[in-house]
């Protein structure tokens, strides 16, 4: 190829977008016939509201454009989506668009904590499991991850607010901030609960993955050759081991990030954080169409773009890929 | 075996042996009201408590086991099914077909399936089936991407050559030389795919979109429960621990059985 290396992100790209933008508008018209199929459609919870008139009701369908058949009006919600039109809640009458942004940070709150708290518990479990492969500490840690791989994010909410809010009353049981207060003491204090069950989940996988590409990378020749040497154990541990097994998880937690925006409605719901989690789970409970299909197209959306910012962050870490 | 295989495969099989004789076990129907005990907490007479009709808690969760174990177990069969068929054409036909498939089946791990599952079964409100049939046909990808590979490196193999050498055709090849000897494998993909059927019916049951009234499974029960968790905690706790060492035993049976053999 005549640009050579230039040329290789870009391609990489294009690779993406061929197979993301026929997924996206599969899962889209998947979602929008599946909603438009239910009795009374978007609008059946109206129809269950005994102060609304039938004569309202078909107002209202006539002003959606319910009337039209339903590949056209999925036509128009595409046509309107990518300029950015994002239609209104039938909630509250605002942009569906306001209405994301709205939650967005506090979902970007909760992603980074857990994230960040999985990250390091991952590093430190997953060395020290290494470091002691087949004796005590690795089969602790061992057994702490196929827990946390089986643990119902749900329950294990439920759990931790029975022992630390019910019980201790050492936490908040839920919420983002006590009304009233704002201080940085209240906030982190209501995000320790669902952060730690967030970071639980990512941290038991996490842990698993790397300590099994540590243990891989024992194996290495550069391994084998540092330890004819004379280099120390722990040594070889943190400057080789690590650093060859760290690759490969960077591109593991990337892809999970992307999934913290659909991952958060169990941990998000339990708690009542008001993130983009919540938003979906309030939207389904009111049949509110415009924002489900707005939140399936940003999680979906967010699982092709970080897939593709993994290809590229692991094509620059590591020489030796080529796409 | 190790240890810990050992203990997970005779709790699942205490798990499922109790699940089938729910009604031998335990001394209450699941749906009997005893008025006079309600709410009551965890005793001799009512192990787990009973809820808020004073139905008793542990014959709930042995009847719930029944429709968790169910649904995880035939989801994972539909899953299982569809995998093989797609990964086993892929990696027998190649060229563009697989290349097409594995392209689907890539794209499709990249669709927030909880999403899309809770939005089904909010509007569809599923029987039981149903919700075993939406839950297997989101779980396949991943035995797909199993048995394509193992029937890949099986079909480099001698013994498949000289098939092809006496005239087999494909699908006698793909049934009798490629599948028996991917089984292992693909058994490994399939009983992880039990635990993560179990857990995804269990969180679309969680957010009662999933097993519908009069049925119960472990998730609803929680659903049901969520509400009283701090009067009431038993009411949660248990059917939550019963998920959990079910998927916890499942795990650690299919990494048992992943094990390279001596």
């Amino acid at each position: 190829m005549r640009s050579g290396l230039a040329s290789r992100p870009a391609l990489a790209i294009l690779r993406r977008l061929a197979t993301a933008v026929p997924l996206l508008l599969i899962v889209s018209g998947v979602v929008f016939a599946l909603i438009h199929a239910a009795p009374g459609g978007p609008t059946a919870v109206f129809l269950a509201n005994p102060g609304v008139r039938p004569e309202d009701i078909e107002r209202l369908q006539r002003a959606l454009g319910l009337d039209q058949p339903v590949w056209v009006q999925y036509a128009r919600w595409l046509g309107a989506y990518v300029r950015g039109d994002w239609g209104y809640s039938l909630t509250d009458n605002r942009a569906v668009l306001d209405r994301v942004l709205e939650r967005t940070p506090a979902t970007l709150e909760l992603a980074a904590a857990s994230i960040g708290i999985a990250f390091v518990a991952t590093f430190a479990l997953a060395t020290c499991a290494a470091l002691t492969r087949g004796r005590w500490p690795d089969l602790v840690v061992r057994a702490a991850s196929a827990a946390g791989l089986a643990i119902p994010a749900f329950w294990f909410g439920l759990v931790l607010q029975l022992v630390f809010a019910a019980s201790l009353g050492w936490l908040p049981s839920s919420g983002r901030v006590t009304p009233g207060d704002g201080s940085v003491i209240d906030r982190v204090q209501h995000l320790v609960l669902p952060a730690m069950v967030l970071a639980t989940i990512h941290a038991a996988a996490w842990t698993r993955y790397l300590r099994a590409s540590m243990v891989a990378a024992f194996d290495h020749p550069f391994v084998v050759a540092a330890r004819a040497r004379g280099i120390p154990e722990r040594r070889i541990v943190l400057r080789y081991v690590v650093r060859a097994a760290l690759l490969p998880l960077v591109t593991v937690v990337l892809l999970d990030a992307a999934l913290l925006v659909s991952g958060a409605v169990v941990t998000e719901s339990v708690f009542a954080w008001p993130g983009l989690g919540t938003l979906f789970t309030e939207a389904l409970a009111r049949r509110d169409y415009a924002v489900l299909m707005a939140m399936v197209m940003l999680a979906s959306g967010s699982i092709v773009v970080m897939n593709l910012v993994a290809d590229l962050v692991y094509q620059w870490l590591d020489p030796r890929v080529t796409p | 075996m190790t240890r810990s295989g050992t203990i997970a495969a005779l709790v699942l099989s205490l798990l499922v042996s109790a699940a089938a004789a729910a009604p031998l076990v335990s001394r209450y129907a699941p749906d009997a009201l005893d008025l006079a005990n309600r709410r009551a907490a965890p005793s001799a007479q009512h192990w787990f408590g009973t809820d808020d009709l004073g139905r008793d808690v542990f014959a709930r969760v042995l009847h719930g086991a029944r429709v968790s174990l169910a649904v995880g177990l035939l989801a994972a069969a539909v899953a299982g099914g569809i995998g093989v068929i797609v990964g086993g054409i892929a990696g027998l036909v190649g060229g563009a077909v697989d290349a097409t498939l594995m392209r689907l089946t890539d794209a499709l791990l990249a669709v927030p399936r909880l999403l899309l599952l809770m939005i089904a079964g909010a509007i569809l409100s599923p029987s039981v089936s149903l919700l075993i049939v939406l839950v297997g046909s989101v779980g396949w990808m991943e035995t797909a991407r199993v048995a394509r590979s193992e029937c890949l490196s099986l079909s480099t193999r001698e013994f498949v050559a000289a098939a092809h050498a006496t005239g087999a055709r494909a699908p006698r090849i793909l049934g009798r030389h490629l599948l028996p000897n991917a089984a292992g494998p693909v058994l490994v993909a399939i009983t992880l795919a039990v635990a993560r059927s179990i857990l995804l019916e269990s969180t679309l049951s969680f957010f009662g979109v999933g097993v519908q009234p009069p049925a119960a499974s472990w998730g609803s029960m929680l659903y049901q429960a969520q509400s009283t968790v701090s009067t009431e905690p038993w009411l949660a706790l248990f059917p939550g621990a019963f998920i959990f060492a079910t998927t916890l035993s499942v795990n650690v049976v299919g990494d048992e059985l992943a094990r390279p053999k001596l």
